[in-house]
């Protein structure tokens, strides 16, 4: 029987079993691109997005648990030609190299934002203590938040 | 842009929705190579093989060259534009993919800019150059009253032609042969290249848009997953297939030797029947005994190996003597990528063409290695490159590409989506080997470095497919009818293997550096960012700073002392200056300053870099609060993109000085996870300072070059702090707390 879920806004039917990882349902039922597989453990953050408004890694989350929930990707954050503020702040800062990582921090640090409206550097990087990123954008990252924090302030 | 190429032709292009018009050669036989022809440019030297004009008023940039997240791409579209006279967002890039070309081998060794940065200069200027030369008949006028702009020529009368007018009459124009006798623009009238302009690539990626090759989707693609063996070396004894078999959507198990992989309809069926699979998988006990980890230096300096002396001066005379003279052993142990997205690659098997899509470094050496593997005529398979998660070198993306490969083979017709697991990833792909060092050498009471004897152990770090004598790929190791691997390239100086870097770029009147090449190959090797530099210049630089303390001396003057290229001095004057280097500054046993210099390649970029340290005594926790660089990468693309680069090897280099090695017992790779692979986290990473000096000297790639300054001048900066050295990496709390009892 198809289970029903809310994402980016939308009710959308998915046929897949209950215990089926949210993040393959999102990718491939729903052809969403942000959460990226990177451990499947929940170690890395790469795979994160939002569900009830918490951030939690879609590796490890079973469709089943999702419920009513609204689901937020990073492709509900806003487009290419719409692009949400903290989306604009990391194409600012060029806070990117390979980007593989980039969609479970920019969600991490929207969660943190709706609590949190001028976090500080150190609160930045408690939130994003447990995303990795190999890169090294890490600074960039930061201000990236930060600029997106005073421009949803103005 | 970059997003709309793709899904507008190479994700179509497998299905054989082929976009490109024009009849290709890759390899130009026509015409002898001109002296002194840009490298890239010496195998493809058809100009419309680098730039077409295309109807809808864009331009169109071939590059063999593949963005790994470095931002390579928008510096070569920023040349492209500039020598063009074009404006920037008229460029579209190509990168590296074998159905086109060009061929421009690997992308690898911080030589982007300067190999395909300095085709495309060329290109652009002549293709300027032919249009305006079409421009002049065609208004009647000299080519000197033309002028070019934003793609238009433009008469003293007023008169203008776009490109694309005039290539639409002569769609001929751009085919011939390069013949790079322009002279390129002259660095005074840059408008494009020397601005930070905003990657191209990154809008797509930040926004979701299908921009990875894990990202691709193509109708009735299936997915697909590799059963490993538990350890090097071991084979497969029984297969009990039938959980695997039964397992939800199951499409296929395949067994070719001790290669095993399934595929399945759905992604999350793929991996049950992966683990359904594997535990149906018998493997002998055997395999490849591992070297003891707590022994690594002598373990390493038991393999077989082949040395040969790559750096030598006044060997004819006896070392002078009177002078003090020092010795001491240095280690780096085996680190991993550890790219965050594990390797991938699509494959289709269509009408006896196998096409892959694939993150690797070498679309066109992959394709010779794939074909070999399956049996296949070059011209049978294709590599197209599409962007996968950072690799920072030779990762498991070609070992993927043949994964999905053999899988493809037996589903003909349907695409193949093969991702690696984790494990995968972090116990197979091959890893940047360890290295250990010895360095002796005697300082002049002048505080003058009268001799230096240096030895280095080390693994091939250049291990990637498209070598000669065999096959570099995981699978083809494995397959019923296996193929050999290659052996190690002998890679001369400068650019070295193992021995990159091991000649210090210090002025001494004598010197012997000997590299042992090591033939035992019990752990996977391949190539980290920089190499063999990282091993070396973490040697070479604790040392110099081991013989300045023994003349007395301080670390910075001490350096400069042996410098005379004037680009090496002013970067240590800069980097010293930046952060405020004091001489004689005392460590404080909880703090200190670090110093170190290198010029990567021994003929790339220069760098010096200073780090501060704080340690946790108690706990052994070494913090690196702040990082200045000065680097000298010649004529700068894009300065915030080398800032970029430049920043996040620093971030790598930290990580990898204080926690990276890849754990092992005497039968396999431990390190299988994040937890088993600590990296540097963002309450751990340090506030980072670039001064970037701007010469107009030719480009230098800056990808790699602050990685290595940035680890030898922590362990310095730690020895400054303590008194004590740590001479093996990492600096992991047991050993700072081991070293400080």
């Amino acid at each position: 029987m198809p289970t029903r879920i809310i994402v980016n806004d939308e009710t959308r039917l998915v046929d897949a079993a209950p215990d089926t990882p949210l993040l393959y349902v999102l990718r491939n039922d729903l052809g969403l691109n942000g959460p990226k597989f990177g451990c499947g453990l929940g170690q890395c953050g790469a795979c994160a997005a939002i569900v009830g408004g918490n951030l939690v890694r879609t590796c490890a989350t079973p469709l089943g648990n999702v419920g009513n929930d609204p689901v937020t990707t990073l492709e509900g954050l806003g487009s290419a030609e719409r692009p949400h503020a903290l989306q604009k702040a990391f194409i600012a800062e060029q806070a990117a190299q390979c980007g593989y990582c980039t969609s479970g921090i920019i969600m991490a640090a929207k969660v943190l934002l709706d609590r949190n409206r001028n976090p500080s550097d150190e609160e930045i990087k408690d939130v994003l203590a447990d995303h990795l990123c190999r890169c090294g954008v890490h600074n960039r990252v930061i201000r990236a938040v930060r600029r997106a924090a005073a421009e949803l302030a103005r | 842009m970059n997003d709309l190429v793709l899904s507008r032709r190479s994700f179509t292009q497998g299905l054989g929705i082929v976009v490109a018009t024009f009849a290709w050669t890759a390899r130009s036989a026509i015409g002898q190579a001109p002296a002194n022809l840009p490298f890239s440019l010496r195998n493809n030297r058809k100009l419309e093989g680098w730039i077409r004009l295309e109807s809808d008023n864009s331009v169109v940039i071939f590059t063999g060259k593949a963005e790994l997240g470095q931002g390579i791409l928008t510096a070569l579209a920023q040349i492209a534009a500039e020598e063009l006279d074009v404006e920037f967002d008229k460029i579209q890039m190509m990168s590296a993919d074998t159905t086109h070309g060009p061929d421009e081998q690997y992308t690898f060794g911080s030589q982007s800019v300067e190999q395909s940065g300095t085709a495309i200069r060329a290109a652009g200027a002549e293709a300027r150059a032919v249009l305006l030369a079409a421009a002049a008949r065609r208004f009647g006028v000299q080519e000197a009253q033309l002028i070019a702009a934003a793609g238009s020529i433009v008469a003293p009368d007023g008169r203008r032609a776009t490109y694309w007018q005039i290539a639409s009459e002569q769609p001929e124009i751009l085919r011939r042969e390069i013949a790079a006798n322009v002279a390129p623009k002259r660095p005074a009238d840059y408008r494009i290249i020397g601005q930070s302009i905003e990657r191209i690539d990154l809008p797509a990626k930040l926004t979701g848009r299908a921009s990875y090759v894990q990202d691709m989707r193509l109708p009735g693609m299936i997915f697909a997953r590799v059963v490993r063996p538990p350890r090097y070396g071991t084979k497969l004894l029984a297969l009990d297939e039938t959980a695997a078999r039964s397992a939800a959507g199951l499409v296929a198990v395949i067994r070719d030797g001790n290669f095993l992989a399934v595929a399945a309809e759905r992604e999350e069926q793929a991996i049950a029947a992966r683990n359904a699979l594997a535990s149906g998988a018998r493997w002998s006990d055997g395999g490849i005994s591992l070297p003891d980890m707590s022994k690594l230096p002598e373990e390493l300096r038991q393999f077989r190996s082949e040395t040969s002396v790559v750096g030598t001066a006044g060997q004819s005379e006896p070392a002078p003597s009177g002078a003090k003279r020092i010795s001491a052993e240095y280690t780096r142990s085996y680190v991993s990528h550890g790219s965050i997205g594990p390797s991938c690659a699509v494959a289709l098997l269509r009408d006896g063409h196998m096409t892959v899509w694939s993150h690797t470094q070498g679309a066109f050496p992959l394709r010779g290695d794939l074909a070999k593997a399956l049996g296949m005529q070059n011209t049978e398979v294709d590599v197209i490159h599409a962007p996968g998660a950072g690799c920072y070198g030779h990762n498991g993306a070609d070992d993927a590409a043949l994964d999905a490969a053999v899988v493809a083979r037996a589903v003909p017709g349907r695409p193949v989506k093969l991702q690696w697991m984790r494990d995968d990833e972090f116990a197979w792909s091959p890893l940047g080997p360890a290295m250990t060092t010895k360095v002796e050498a005697a300082v002049s009471s002048e505080g003058r470095i009268v001799d230096w004897s240096y030895d280095v152990w080390s693994n091939s770090h250049a291990m990637r497919p498209g070598q000669a004598g065999g096959v570099n790929l995981l699978a083809a190791w494995d397959l019923n009818v296996p193929f050999a691997k290659s052996p190690p390239p002998r890679i001369p100086q400068p650019f070295g293997d193992g021995d990159r870097n091991a000649v210090p770029p210090y002025e001494l009147p004598r010197k012997e550096i000997r590299n042992h090449l090591l033939l035992d190959t019990p752990i996977r090797n391949g190539s980290f960012r920089t190499l063999g530099a990282h091993g070396n210049v973490f040697a070479i630089e604790s040392f110099m700073d081991e013989l300045a303390e023994a003349a007395g001396l301080d670390p910075v003057a001490f350096r400069l002392a042996h410098l005379k290229d004037p680009r090496a001095r002013a970067v240590i004057e800069a980097a010293a200056a930046t952060a405020g280097w004091s001489a004689g500054a005392k460590g404080h046993g909880q703090r200190g300053r670090g110093f170190a210099y290198s010029r990567y390649k021994t003929i790339g970029m220069y760098a010096a870099v200073v780090v501060d340290v704080n340690i946790d005594r108690n706990s052994g926790i070494v913090r690196v609060p702040r990082v200045v660089i000065a680097a000298d990468i010649g004529s700068v693309v894009n300065p915030d993109g080398a800032r970029n680069q430049l920043e996040g090897g620093i971030v790598q280099a930290v990580s990898v000085t204080l926690k990276e090695q890849v754990t092992f017992d005497r039968r396999q790779i431990a390190s299988r996870d994040w937890a088993g692979y600590p990296i540097l986290t963002f309450p751990e990473v340090p506030s980072i300072e670039v001064a970037l000096m701007n010469r107009g000297d030719p480009s230098l790639g800056a990808g790699e070059g602050s990685l290595a300054p940035t680890s030898a001048a922590l362990a310095n900066a730690f020895a400054h702090a303590t008194g004590r050295r740590l001479r093996l990496l990492p600096m992991t709390p047991e050993r700072v707390k081991a070293a400080l009892a």
